[in-house]
């Protein structure tokens, strides 16, 4: 388990925000949990991060966030991507908490796009970036008419819809952003998570917070609590198929991959998402191949290591990181990072 | 390959920010002086204190200066400093027939009480490029302050114009504003809903973009709507700013802010009392932005219309979720990012609709077996 340490820049009040803001959102994210799914408008101020680029997760972890937490921020899974990196400099600006890419070592997960692929614990909160809260948006432009359709749990349109793409395709052809109904009451647009991350709502241990901050809407689906994706008797909710497909980095088969070009064969190649998974399968398998008698953790999929573990001596980040080289035109580097950045 | 995003993307990011600078400097000029943007770029910095929300002209020019005066960026950093600012006072309502003004014109009334005040517009001159300005020295500056001074003239100039709408109220020719309107929101406070009402609306309008709200509004004078603006009264000027200090008994003043009004005055429409008026769109930002406040005026009479059939302007949702500069090109922007997750998703589906299509074709070229007894 690898985690940061980080001091707190003295200019700003812990966490951004005033007390004040951070105040109306805790209320307004209780009320969320007590009402499962149920979109709570929230006030929702302009941060200095574009809006659409990640504000309403930002203002939930803010709120949340205190200075014994240990935080992972992840970007398509992906810890390095540079938005996830960027919304990581703020918040460790701000709070100087501890961050880490292990997913368990991490109190606070912030998210767009994914949630981890291994388990997450009754004592971790996901906080999920969501760009469209409503998820009856795909039938019904106007807001004044979805919150009455909600209030009515009047969801006819939106299993016409998914009829008609039947009717149309031969199968429903919504992809990431699935209508799930939360609690059997209100129906939720579970943030652009792929349908892979879907089942994982329901049911959970952990808690996940969703935070639209141009929308200025806050839900959630607390821990233990039925999160289902919409389907029919006869056409079921399925989710990505990766049958035949294995991640050229870690040889993972029951991940959610993403694929990829090889420029130079011209090959299409797949690759873990998860970014903090795919590392530490690497890592083992190093570890395993080398005898190394020094264990690495928990082994994948088992129990989660003990709470004491997460306010164990913190250790530097050991291993080294390949950087390219400092030579390199700035320009260039901007290049690499849209290459690699996955 | 995490790794390498990782360590890539801090050094990436540190860098690009590095160029930034280095592309708003590497002409090599002097650097631009606040000051300077401040004075000589009055009209950026009037729209970036409206669209920002915030009336602090110095702020703004910088913002201006760090954007390389993109507008929206500029707004953007504006707006974020703002959130971070703490209120303590809410200023006393403004009356603006208090106004100081430096332009005031009516589109309605030719010969209107105080008279039409041109003031300082670019409306009747030639938009030739003026190579003069090519040659601009201080002393240049200062022979042309030495001309102009001797023109002013103070005195002839009242303090405040009456204003043209009470002349029409006095008649009894204006509609009143219905008990709806009276309700006070706060939209910083709280996240707007519908119907919404009257001063949710003007907030939103008075922190929009002027480019949205003049391409809505022109799309209801030319024809996707039934509103017919008449322009009763455009006011540029300085209003007194007030507010209630704790431990002083009278309200203390806090100095002038610069203000754009237009009242537009639109078509008959009847009352509660079933009298036919006219009715009121009120436009009101800071600074000097006269597109703006008539685009505002505008829109504010298009979302009370009560056709039947909404046209865009009309339609109080369409308008307001779409107006606020910061937040449409923010999510405008964020396509920039990284929709890897979602793309494969999507491939999948469209793979998986392509293999049905290709059976359900097959299927279908292939003769149905014969059915025996018919």
């Amino acid at each position: 388990m690898s985690v940061n340490q980080n001091r707190k820049h003295r200019g700003y009040n812990f966490a951004f925000l005033d007390e004040n803001t951070k105040r109306e959102i805790r209320r307004k994210l209780l009320k969320a949990v007590a009402i499962p799914g149920y979109q709570v408008p929230f006030a929702s101020p302009e941060l200095p991060i574009a809006r659409g680029w990640g504000t309403g997760g930002l203002q939930i972890t803010m709120a949340i966030i205190g200075p014994g937490d240990v935080l992972k921020v992840i970007d398509q899974g992906c810890d390095g991507s540079v938005n996830a990196v960027n919304i990581r400099k703020l918040l460790v600006k701000t709070t100087g908490v501890a961050t880490t890419f292990d997913t368990n070592a991490a109190s606070i997960i912030q998210t767009r796009h994914r949630i981890p692929e291994e388990a997450m614990r009754q004592d971790q909160i996901l906080v999920l970036q969501v760009p469209i809260p409503e998820p009856l948006r795909y039938v019904e432009a106007s807001e004044a008419k979805t919150r009455e359709m909600h209030g009515e749990m009047d969801y006819s349109r939106m299993w016409v819809y998914l009829y008609e793409n039947i009717v149309q395709y031969g199968e429903i052809t919504i992809g990431a952003r699935y209508p799930s109904l939360v609690n059997r009451r209100y129906l939720i647009d579970p943030s652009p998570i792929p349908r892979w991350d879907v089942p994982k709502l329901n049911q959970a241990e952990t808690l996940y917070l969703f935070g639209a901050g141009r929308e200025k809407r806050i839900y959630a689906v607390p821990p233990h609590t039925l999160a289902e994706p919409l389907e029919f008797e006869d056409f079921r909710f399925r989710v990505e198929d990766f049958t035949g497909r294995s991640c050229i980095r870690c040889g993972a088969t029951d991940t959610y991959m993403n694929e990829m070009y090889d420029s130079s064969s011209g090959r299409k190649l797949f690759v873990c998402s998860d970014s903090g998974y795919c590392d530490r399968r690497r890592e083992q398998s190093v570890t395993q191949n080398l005898a190394c008698a020094e264990p690495t953790g928990h082994p994948l999929g088992r129990v989660p290591p003990k709470a004491e573990a997460l306010v164990a001596p913190i250790q530097e980040r050991s291993r080294s990181y390949p950087t390219a080289s400092k030579e390199a035109g700035a320009l260039e580097q901007v290049v690499i990072e849209g290459k690699e950045a996955r | 390959m995490g790794y390498v995003a990782v360590a890539g993307g801090e050094e990436a990011i540190t860098n690009a920010e590095a160029l930034v600078a280095f592309y708003r400097l590497k002409g090599g000029s002097t650097p631009v002086q606040v000051r300077q943007i401040r004075e000589q770029m009055r009209l950026a910095v009037d729209k970036v204190m409206s669209e920002g929300s915030l009336y602090a002209p110095g702020i703004a020019a910088l913002a201006l200066k760090q954007a390389e005066g993109d507008g929206i960026e500029a707004s953007f950093i504006v707006r974020a400093y703002r959130a971070t600012q703490p209120r303590r006072y809410v200023s006393l309502p403004v009356d603006t027939r208090q106004m100081r003004v430096i332009r005031r014109i009516s589109g309605a009334f030719q010969d209107v009480p105080g008279g039409q005040v041109l003031g300082p517009t670019r409306d009747y001159t030639q938009r030739l490029v003026d190579f003069a300005l090519l040659g601009e020295t201080p002393e240049l500056a200062a022979g042309f302050f030495k001309k102009i001074g001797v023109q002013t003239s103070r005195s002839a100039l009242p303090d405040t114009f009456p204003k043209v709408i009470d002349l029409l109220r006095r008649e009894g020719l204006m509609a009143e504003p219905g008990d709806r309107d009276r309700a006070l929101s706060d939209i910083t406070r709280e996240a707007i809903s519908f119907p919404c009402n009257r001063s949710a609306k003007l907030q939103s309008l008075a922190r929009g973009e002027t480019g949205v709200m003049m391409a809505l509004a022109y799309s209801s004078m030319r024809g996707f709507g039934d509103i017919h603006p008449y322009l009763g009264e455009l006011r540029v000027g300085t209003v007194p700013l007030f507010i209630n200090h704790r431990v002083k008994k009278h309200p203390v003043y806090l100095g002038p802010v610069l203000v754009t009004e237009a009242e537009i005055i639109s078509g008959q429409y009847e009352d509660d009392q079933g009298i036919p008026k006219l009715t009121l769109g009120y436009g009101l930002c800071f600074g000097h932005n006269e597109l703006k406040a008539i685009a505002m005026g505008v829109l504010d009479r298009t979302m009370q219309s009560q056709a039947p059939q909404r046209a865009p302007a009309e339609d109080e949702e369409f308008v307001l979720y779409h107006i606020d500069g910061i937040e449409s090109s923010g999510f405008s922007a964020h396509w920039k990012l990284p929709h890897y997750v979602t793309f494969q998703s999507t491939l999948d589906r469209l793979r998986r609709t392509q293999k049905l299509k290709e059976e359900a074709d097959t299927l279908e070229r292939e003769p149905e077996p014969e059915t025996p007894g018919l």
